[in-house]
């Protein structure tokens, strides 16, 4: 995994020169110490430590998150050093997970709480679509819901089946729900703080075969960094794609555990002598119309890249978006590589149902180029 | 045995064996609930001898003082006349529907009254009555049927969740607020309500074993009203009773005649004060009947006889009461006239908010759904705004 060639600053914008100058200091002091390789599972990790040190009302629960640490580590630690009452284990029973979420949240704390498994969240989704995404409107702004519904998603590591689905359409069709998915070990870290401290309710859909992966990257200076977004009233990442890799002749649109992939195609294509920009969505919702936008008015080109299923999915709403938006700009109808319309494959076949990165290059070979 | 109810409310916490201890009973004979219905005030409003209320050892329900009964008499005269006329103003059309809780007011006015100032209730769509019993506006009450708004009031001031319809999704709120309070040591109880049907969902499941499993102070309250809209408790669950599903989760259940207001009083004031020092959630099961449809839109005559709504209307919980009452010397003409007064000012009240056409902005729909408002409802809203203004423009 190669790490963000422009920071998402540059991507969007509209960050304060306080913010522009915290990024900078931090990634001269990363060079300074020469950062260590650090896993998307200690990001993510590190994170949730530094919000619950922050904030004495964040409170952590799921099935298995307490001693364990987390069937993928991801709170280990945190029991010992936060206290069981801070980061404790539930009985199995998901709605039960998220309903308690919801009234603790009532009552004045910030609850991220852990689905064990994409597909082991759906007998939460009464409470996460009827009270989580709805109960800050229902009483007309009185009541915030600050929880974040943490599910590893997707697939790529051979697992068994009801543990790989994309489960993003369903969170993202919801009103009321914000949906976040990053693809690099610094963005697990940026993003899982500012959905902490996110007023409105997160799904954080975290890509598990990117947990082990590692990038250099200093932690400290990503708290920093962070902390000066915070003071300033920033959000850097919701609502803010990334350009993950910059290029001139088409875009690739892509988010989670398919930033990778992008990443590689575009790799393969520079070698052939064609120029590919990847987007990385990161926020699924709010969506980030603008910097989407002004790459594919840049390339002319697009092909949009998921996991999922396509029919109904978010990749259908980012093409749709994008013709919308820019067809004027666009030389080629926008395209899309997504997973088929069929239940995730057994593991010795979902490499044939994942998008790869020849799918991907033939896609984009076929994106008119000749007239 | 200091934390027990009746002693010092400050005293360190009880758990179960401790309460166990203090009654001088066995575990199961603390869970399980009486042989049968706990009723203090029989059909004829007469005072049954202590031996005759069907308690246990250890299910042991004093009589509430003098006091207590009359301010919940008001609350119940005061309950039956805002069904009455919320029913009323829904066939004038001026609610789109209305889930009346006549017949069963003795329990909304006891699930109010069980509860301290900085204790949480949640209920139900059935629970107007209780709403506005535990001191939310009659009118915003009614927000919810009116239609204009999910919600009429803000849960966090009156401590009333939003009434709620996905059925028992808010026993689990409840379970929530209640952990919250005991995390940051406070002592707050709630009562969250559901009715015999819902019983049946995953949800209820959950939200008992979560409260029981982290011993929190929630009272869960059923109102058995024999009925899930056609379906009668027969096809929901063959358990003993209701109650009886308390002691799966290692909690203690009770049932009481629920249309006795004195021993509803009575079994929720005791549950409340055992919550309250640290012996765990418990589970009341009331048995009541729904005198009327499910709602204005439904056809009772459909699944049940006419025979059997009469017999329970000799069982109404405001005319024992009244009897009771009357015969104890506590009702005499002028506290009489007095609730009856405050009855109608309610009354009044729910005509005159609903009477009145709601002022309606259209663009609110976008305004609460975020915190942090989206780019692409910032857009949609604009949209509505232009749309709105050309019309004005056309007119
Ligand atoms: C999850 C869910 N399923 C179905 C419904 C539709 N519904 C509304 S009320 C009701 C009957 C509930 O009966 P009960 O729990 O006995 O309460 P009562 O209406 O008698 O007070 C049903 C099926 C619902 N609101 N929520
Ligand atoms: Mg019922």
């Amino acid at each position: 995994m190669s790490p963000h060639i422009t920071t998402s600053s540059e991507a969007n914008g509209n960050v304060s020169a306080a913010t522009a100058r915290a990024t900078e200091r931090a990634a001269e002091r990363a060079e300074a110490a020469g950062p260590r390789p650090v896993t998307f599972a200690k990001a993510l990790n590190t994170a949730l430590a530094d919000a619950m040190e922050a904030d004495a009302g964040v409170v952590l629960f799921g099935e298995d998150i307490g001693t364990l640490g987390g069937v993928f580590r991801i709170t280990d630690g945190l029991t010992a050093r936060f206290g069981v009452e801070r980061c404790f284990d539930t009985p199995l029973a998901e709605s039960g997970i998220a309903g308690m979420a919801i009234g603790m949240a009532m009552n004045g704390m910030r609850p991220v709480i852990e689905m064990q498994f994409d597909a082991f969240a759906y007998p939460a989704f009464e409470q996460i679509a009827s009270h989580l995404a709805k109960m800050r409107n229902r009483t007309r702004g009185a009541v915030d819901m600050p929880v974040v519904v943490r599910i590893p998603y997707a697939g790529g590591i051979g697992g068994v089946e009801h543990h790989c689905d994309s489960s993003e359409a369903y969170y993202a069709h919801t009103p009321g729900l914000k949906v976040m998915t990053p693809s690099t070990v610094s963005d697990a870290y940026r993003m899982m703080r500012e959905a902490i401290a996110s007023n409105d309710p997160v799904v954080f859909l975290e890509p598990k075969k990117l947990y082990f992966s590692k990038d250099p990257v200093d932690l400290d200076a990503l708290r920093t960094e962070y902390e000066a977004a915070a003071a300033a009233g920033e959000h850097p990442t919701e609502g803010h794609a990334a350009v993950a890799r910059a290029g001139t002749d088409a875009t690739l649109i892509a988010y989670g555990p398919s930033v990778s992939t992008a990443l590689a195609a575009a790799a393969a294509a520079a070698e052939e002598g064609r120029s590919l920009e990847v987007i990385d969505v990161r926020s699924i919702v709010p969506f980030d119309d603008e910097a989407v936008c002004a790459s594919v008015r840049k390339t002319g080109r697009a092909v949009v890249i998921s996991e999922a299923p396509g029919f109904a999915s978010v990749a259908s709403e980012i093409t749709a978006r994008v013709q919308e938006r820019c067809f004027h700009s666009l030389a080629a109808p926008v395209l899309r590589v997504t997973g088929f319309d069929i239940p995730f494959p057994a593991p010795k076949l979902e490499g044939f149902f994942l998008p790869g990165v020849d799918r991907i290059l033939d896609t984009v070979d076929s994106l008119q180029w000749e007239d | 045995m200091s934390a027990v109810p009746g002693e010092s409310q400050a005293a360190e916490a009880a758990d179960l064996d401790s309460v166990c201890r203090h009654f001088g009973i066995s575990v199961e004979d603390y869970l399980l609930p009486s042989r049968g219905q706990i009723q203090i005030v029989d059909e004829g409003g007469s005072l049954r001898p202590a031996e005759d209320q069907g308690t246990e050892p250890g299910h042991e329900y004093p009589l509430p003082d003098d006091e207590t009964l009359l301010k919940a008499y008001e609350q119940l005269v005061i309950g039956r006349r805002a069904n009455d006329q919320n029913s009323a103003l829904v066939r004038q059309g001026r609610m789109a529907v209305y889930p009346s809780s006549h017949g069963q007011e003795a329990c909304q006015v006891a699930a109010a009254l069980c509860l301290g100032q900085n204790d949480w209730m949640f209920p139900t769509y059935r629970d107007s009555v209780a709403v506005m019993a535990k001191g939310v506006d009659p009118v915003e009450t009614m927000v919810l049927f009116r239609g204009d708004w999910h919600g009429g009031y803000d849960p966090r001031q009156y401590k009333v969740g939003i009434q709620s319809t996905p059925l028992t999704t808010q026993l689990l709120h409840g379970v929530g607020v209640a952990h919250a309070a005991k995390l940051r040591g406070e002592d707050t109880v709630v009562l969250a309500m559901c009715g015999d049907g819902a019983t049946s969902e995953g949800d209820f499941h959950e939200a008992l074993n979560f409260a029981a499993v982290f011993n929190l102070p929630v009272i869960f309250f059923v109102q058995n009203n024999q009925y899930a809209i056609s379906v009668p408790l027969s096809q929901q669950s063959v358990a003993p009773s209701l109650a009886h599903k308390a002691v799966g989760y290692g909690m203690a259940g009770e049932r009481v005649d629920g249309n006795d207001l004195v021993a509803l009083m009575a079994v929720l004031g005791r549950a409340v004060e055992l919550a309250r020092t640290g012996s765990g959630p418990l589970l009341v099961e009331a048995h009541t009947y729904r005198m009327q449809a499910h709602t204005n839109a439904d056809d009772a005559t459909r699944y049940r006889e006419d025979e059997e709504v009469t017999a329970w209307q000799a069982k109404d919980p405001l005319n024992r009461m009244t009897t009771y009452l009357k015969n104890k010397g506590l009702l005499d003409d002028a506290v009489t006239e007095r609730i009856a007064a405050h009855a109608e000012d309610t009354a009044q009240a729910l005509r005159d908010g609903l009477n009145q056409d709601p002022e309606i902005d259209p663009l609110e729909l976008f305004d609460h759904v975020y915190a942090t408002q989206t780019p692409q409802l910032a857009e949609q809203r604009a949209l509505l705004a232009d749309e709105l203004s050309r019309e004005g423009d056309a007119k």
